[in-house]
């Protein structure tokens, strides 16, 4: 009984005691907590450093996503590059988990540190391409997926890729 | 006083004590937040003042609805009788000298009877809204008051052999050489544990205990008749707050300051400790709270009991 007594008034006193403290509240939007550049929040689809949309609608994103919020559909334009014809997120859907960026070969999709994108109507939550493409490369500066890769476009043929030897005939290949 | 000043001055006690406790409502969300190192409701006017009013607001608006399955008549009238209960506690509350509605001769009795009522409210509320929660929760309040009850009168008796009357009035004039809170100790413990059961307060809430019971015995509870069972509660504060500072803490007693703003500074040091208690006392389990009661409450209210009687016939020469 004491005791318990006693400690009761150890938490009174601890308790009052935090009467001269600073309170710990982030008053948000007023001020603005710090978040990380790996923030997981609004996706948005970069372009490569030449300024061409990165996406070549591979579907992998869309697969990966665990709530399917992600639809797109794949084209090829004139010069043999893919692109989304299509590309729709449901923000409504999305918990921006980032298995997208994840799975994406070409760096395309990328979530970024914004979450302040609340709308009255539910429809306005469904991104089309133009609401999420930027202008800018976003966390991969140099990296263009065509350059690298071994697929042929007009402008550029097989093994004419950076780091890319030459194609071999493998029938001339005798042992 | 003559009748219209005693009419007015009891119209003025009721709007004071129900804007008292509807200010409450925000008052303790803002220390809670001091104490818990956060702001509470600070976005509404001056330091957030106009909570209240958007709150007010908020249950005025709400669907007044009444389960099907409830009791009807029951389930409206609880939530009134505990805010008429506590608001007749206060007739007997002597805020100044000269400045009290009534002086009754048998006022403690009137003030332990009156919160006494007030816990049938929580209990009809609990059995007429026929809800699982509802019930356990009114059963609660229902074991509660018959373990608490018992002491909170008996912590008082002591205060009465000092004074030897049971007038609120004649308890604060007894006062004037020493603060019962002194010689009373015992008694000041036991009733201010007693007192925080009576009001349904956080540590001993556990006829609501939103963590157990959803929100225990106003479950089914919305809008305004929700709002009544927390303006009773807040009112059950004040009056608790009010009875402590009379029989403990010398009423409107004090140098210097006129007497009833004494008396408001008491009590109002008095709300703070209890929104203290709330802050940092944890709720008991239901059977440690019980055996609280029993074991160690009731002795000790008794002990005090005994022990003051053989000193006020010691002092008395017999």
């Amino acid at each position: 009984m004491l005791k318990s007594l006693r400690s009761q008034l150890t938490t009174l006193w601890t308790i009052l005691s935090h009467t001269f403290t600073r309170a710990e509240t982030v008053q948000y939007p007023e001020q603005k907590p710090y978040l990380a550049p790996r923030y997981r929040g609004r996706i948005v689809l970069t372009r490569d450093p030449d300024g061409d949309e990165r996406c070549v609608a591979c579907n992998l994103c869309a697969v990966a996503c665990p709530v399917d919020c992600i639809a797109l559909q794949q084209d090829v334009r004139e010069d043999g590059r893919w692109y989304p014809e299509f590309f729709r997120i449901n923000f409504s859907r999305c918990i921006l988990c980032g298995m997208c960026e994840e799975a994406c070969p070409t760096n395309a999709i990328q979530l970024t540190p914004d979450f302040e994108m609340c709308e009255y109507d539910r429809n306005n939550m469904v991104y089309e391409k133009e609401h999420l493409l930027i202008d800018g490369p976003g966390k991969y500066p140099d990296y263009n997926f065509y350059r690298v890769s071994g697929l042929a476009i007009s402008g550029k043929d097989k093994g004419e890729a950076q780091r890319e030897l030459p194609p071999i005939d493998v029938k001339s290949l005798l042992p | 006083m003559s009748p219209l000043a005693t009419a007015l001055f009891g119209l003025a006690v009721l709007a004071g004590a129900v804007g008292l406790a509807a200010i409450l409502t925000w008052f303790e969300r803002r220390l809670l937040g001091v104490w818990q190192d956060r702001y509470g409701p600070n976005r509404l006017g001056p330091l957030g003042i106009l909570q209240v009013v958007a709150d007010m607001l908020k249950l005025l608006t709400k669907h007044d609805w009444v389960p099907p399955f409830a009791d009807r008549v029951v389930f409206v009238f609880a939530p009134t009788a505990i805010v008429v209960a506590m608001l007749l506690g206060f007739a007997v509350v002597p805020f100044g000298e000269h400045l009290y509605l009534l002086d009754l001769n048998i006022g403690l009795l009137f003030f332990l009877g009156m919160t006494s009522l007030a816990v049938y409210s929580v209990l009809l509320g609990g059995l007429a809204s026929n809800n699982k929660y509802a019930l356990l929760g009114g059963l609660r309040s229902a074991a509660q008051m018959v373990s608490y009850e018992v002491f909170m009168g008996l912590s008082l008796m002591g205060v009465v052999m000092l004074t030897g009357s049971f007038s609120l009035r004649d308890i604060v004039l007894a006062q004037q050489d020493l603060w019962f809170c002194i010689p009373q100790v015992l008694g000041l413990y036991v009733f201010l544990v007693a007192g925080i059961a009576e009001s349904h307060r956080l540590p001993f809430d556990l006829p609501e205990a939103e963590h157990e019971l959803t929100a225990g015995f106003h479950t089914e509870y919305g809008g305004m008749k929700f709002a009544m069972f927390m303006l009773g509660e807040y009112l059950g504060l004040i009056l608790i707050c009010c009875m402590i500072t009379t029989v403990f803490f010398g009423g409107w007693l004090g140098p210097w300051l006129p007497g009833p703003v004494w008396f408001a500074l008491k009590t109002s040091l008095l709300i703070c400790f209890f929104v203290l208690l709330r802050a940092a006392i944890p709720r008991p389990r239901y059977d440690q709270l019980m055996s609280l009661g029993w074991k160690y409450m009731l002795p000790l209210s008794l002990f005090n009991l005994v022990l003051t009687g053989a000193i006020a016939l010691w002092l008395r020469g017999a």
